[in-house]
């Protein structure tokens, strides 16, 4: 093979490569991406059903009932709007009424989420970011204060 | 009085640092070999006195002097010993002083190996590694200082955050800061190399070990963070594409296509500013991977406390390495002579292949990480970019990446037989592709990517052995004469069969975890819950008390067609001082599989929540790394990689009167 061709055989695979990994990149954002909002975002947005996201906000306190075989209901506030939300499984340490709290699933009626996964704090002095912005959004946060 | 000791011996460590900065790159300029000569004591002296400082912290924290701020927010004089001492790193401050410890032993390691290097070259990496240290020491000393004091000292302290006192916090920063900061000395010589405008094979001869031990603790570092969150967080997952797990991703993959074509600089003299860029890649994903989890950007357990001035800080000294680096490369890359270029059928071809196979992994991993924080700043939305996403993109590279290497592993230099190849393969093709049809054929309709993975871990791992075979075995040859062959053969060839096996045998754990089982069920007393093969029965449950926490534990028995095969005991962990909880998954070891249980709260009415999971093959996943660095070890091993190992043969050859003989 002559130098030229060499240096486009080389080119060549470098190009090919970019360009898979490219087409992969692009194929792989148009479905596995997942929004986050606020419940006040999610019923003014009126999704359809079927949309994959997640909501934050706080565990809005005497909303939880749990059934047999840890299947478990409870609704997502951020002050004015609330989200019912159905999940089945084990839920995290920090899972508390009136804590912040983020779930990720898909919309199975408007206003109510069947959750896949259940996120909640790491420690008591540690509030999702998301949940903070959703609260801020809502005035029903203060900066420095306890929550 | 130590602690302010320490607070001294870490600005005199700062001014060193910037002396090493300065002094030798100007003996470099001026060709004065004394000036030169500073940068090695600099950097021993720097590294002598931030290990004073290290030192001055760690008594802090083994004393409980809660008069030290670092000391009164992450202590507790309850912890065991091994926490306190652990924790000395389990907070912000602690950590970023480990992280420039580990920098100042790597700059004084080079200091003291660096008499077989050209003077200039050794003078101008100093001084570089002498500029990220000062950077990284202001820092501490400016935005995170670790010595701070409060008055009136409290009686006791906040504790250590409860998910970090495990044995993971002993092992794993250090091993992943080995691994980050080991490639600042390989991204100090490209410095060097793209300031003197020159480079060679040489170069890669001295670069190569480095970034070897930086690849083995980086592998064991990233297999150690990931079996920690398997264990700890009781969600039985081993990887989420957490942004905090590709930051060290990401600084593996361009390390590992590094060593890779620093092989091929090193042997074939060909792409030599590839390798230059690779390096400068390598440390600035580490750079990145700092500023993500030490700036606040992410929340993770890994991101301790926000202050937006220090994101401000080690924001503008990501901008300026990376930007500074990259830019001098653009300069100055143009000046370095091309090496030679190479038929694409050879192992350099297969070589060059699979670094741009990593690199691009590299690449997708790095726009998914960065897209969500990109585009939340500029239009507002958050987005999350999920595993689907990665194992789409990256997933499928490495897969590729896995593909070719047992090619290019039995492929020979210069000019390769692809059809030859394939026959030394046959046994490896032959073996993955049986797995492949079987496991389609007994999982009908099943999961489709697992298979292909388990086949493609079959013929990696039997791709190596095939190669040690045709390297070791002639037809009709005796056994001892194969052992001897086997001896012959130099140790950066097994390092290299053996880090490829190590890739193969982690491949084959994540396969099999896709052919697990999984169920969540409220468990009673005598109760037997099924799970993949396994039965697992609830025996008691009860309450034991720690030295500072107290665990309900959940006893229970794991039986195989009725007969008993493990204990196990998952808990939940409730800390007095943080009123927190924490899951204590219990895992029971079944040959390589895990049956992997964790609970919740137990109920009013006795039954106790599980989630109880079967991951045949999962440890897998672990011992393959542990395998790969194993390799890395071997290669680092070969006495002809050996630093100065020219130097010496010239020195003795000139010693005996006869002419050393070029490489």
């Amino acid at each position: 093979m002559t130098r030229k061709g060499r240096r486009l055989a080389l080119i060549a695979a470098a190009l090919g490569v970019a360009a898979v990994a490219l087409g992969l990149a692009l194929y792989a954002l148009t479905d596995s991406i997942v929004f986050f909002l606020s419940p006040s975002e999610v019923l003014a947005k009126n999704l359809a059903p079927g949309a994959r996201l997640r909501i934050g906000g706080l565990l809005l306190p005497g909303s939880v009932t749990r059934s047999a075989d840890e299947a478990i209901d409870f609704a997502i506030t951020d002050g004015k709007n609330q989200i019912k939300v159905s999940y089945r499984g084990l839920t995290p340490d920090l899972f508390r009424e009136g804590q912040g709290v983020v779930a990720e699933g898909a919309l199975d009626a408007p206003g109510h989420l069947h959750a896949d996964t259940i996120l909640a704090k790491h420690d008591e002095r540690y509030m999702p970011p998301e949940v903070v912005e959703a609260l801020k959004k809502q005035g029903r946060w203060q900066e420095g204060a306890k929550p | 009085m130590t602690v302010e000791i320490g607070h001294f011996a870490l600005i005199l460590a700062l001014t060193l640092a910037l002396i090493q900065a300065v002094v030798p790159f100007v003996g470099a300029r001026r060709g004065d070999p004394a000036l030169m000569g500073v940068g090695a004591g600099a950097a021993l002296a720097q590294f002598v006195f931030v290990a004073v400082a290290f030192a001055a912290l760690a008594r802090a924290h083994l004393t409980s002097d809660f008069s030290v701020v670092n000391v009164a927010e992450n202590s507790h004089s309850a912890l065991p010993a091994i926490y306190k001492f652990a924790g000395v790193w389990g907070n912000h401050e602690g950590s970023m002083l480990l992280w420039v410890l580990i920098l100042s032993a790597f700059g004084a390691l080079a200091a003291a190996f660096s008499r077989g290097l050209p003077a200039r070259l050794g003078a101008d990496a100093l001084a570089a590694q002498g500029l990220i240290g000062a950077a990284f020491l202001a820092f501490i000393l400016f935005t995170s200082n670790p010595f701070a004091r409060v008055w009136p000292a409290p009686f006791e302290g906040g504790d250590l955050n409860p998910v970090l006192q495990d044995p993971g916090l002993a092992i794993h920063p250090p091993l992943l800061y080995f691994g980050y900061v080991g490639f600042s000395i390989v991204f100090s010589f490209a410095v060097a190399a793209l300031v003197e405008g020159r480079v060679d094979a040489a170069w890669a001869r001295f670069a190569r070990p480095f970034a070897l031990v930086a690849w083995c603790f980086l592998t064991l570092g990233v297999a150690m963070g990931s079996y920690w969150a398997y264990y700890t967080l009781g969600w039985g997952g081993f990887w989420f594409w957490d942004p905090v797990e590709n930051a060290s991703l990401m600084p593996w993959l361009a390390g590992t296509a590094f060593v890779h074509s620093a092989a091929v600089m090193e042997k074939r003299d060909a792409l030599k500013v590839w390798t230059i860029f690779l390096a400068i890649v390598a440390f600035s994903f580490s750079l990145i991977g700092t500023f993500l989890v030490r700036s606040g950007v992410l929340t993770s357990v890994h991101a301790f406390a926000s202050d937006p001035r220090r994101g401000v800080f080690i924001l503008a000294i990501l901008a300026f390495f990376i930007a500074g680096s990259l830019a001098l490369f653009a300069w100055r890359a143009p000046l370095l002579k091309q090496g030679g270029l190479f038929a694409p059928i050879s192992r350099e071809g297969a070589l060059a292949l699979n670094n741009l196979l990593l690199t691009s992994a590299c690449a997708t991993v790095l726009f998914g990480t960065l897209y969500p924080l990109a585009l939340e700043e500029f239009s507002g939305e958050k987005i999350t970019v999920g595993a689907p996403f990665f194992n789409m993109t990256a997933g499928l590279l490495m897969l590729a990446a896995c593909f070719v290497a047992p090619f290019g592993f039995s492929l020979a230099w210069k000019r390769g037989d692809l059809l030859g190849v394939a026959q030394r393969l046959a046994v490896a093709i032959a073996g993955g592709f049986v797995v492949l049809v079987a496991l389609i054929a007994i999982f009908r309709g099943g999961p489709i990517l697992e298979p292909i993975a388990a086949g493609l871990a079959a013929f990696v791992m039997l791709g190596a052995l095939c190669e040690v075979v045709a390297r070791v075995w002639r037809s009709g040859a005796s056994f001892a004469a194969a052992l001897s062959r086997a001896r012959g053969l130099p140790l950066s060839f097994w390092g290299g069969a053996a880090a490829h096996f190590g890739v193969g045998v982690t491949l084959l754990g994540l396969a099999g975890v896709g052919f697990g089982a999984e169920t969540i069920a409220t468990m009673r007393i005598g109760e037997a819950q099924k799970v993949g093969p396994y039965a697992v029965v609830l025996e008691t449950v009860g309450q034991r008390n720690g030295p500072n926490y107290r665990d309900s534990v959940a006893a229970m028995t794991i039986r195989s067609g009725g007969a008993f095969a493990a204990a196990i005991e998952p808990a939940r962990r409730q800390f007095s001082a943080r009123q927190t909880t924490t899951t204590q998954a219990g895992i029971a070891t079944l040959d390589f599989g895990q049956v992997y249980v964790s609970i919740g709260d137990p109920n009013a009415d006795g039954g106790v929540p599980a989630r109880l999971y079967w991951k045949p093959l999962v440890t897998l996943i672990w011992l393959g790394a542990a395998v790969m660095a194993l390799g890395g070890l071997l290669s680092l091993a070969d006495r002809r990689l050996r630093f100065g190992a020219p130097a010496l043969r010239r020195a003795r050859a000139a010693a005996t009167g006869v002419e050393a003989q070029p490489q």
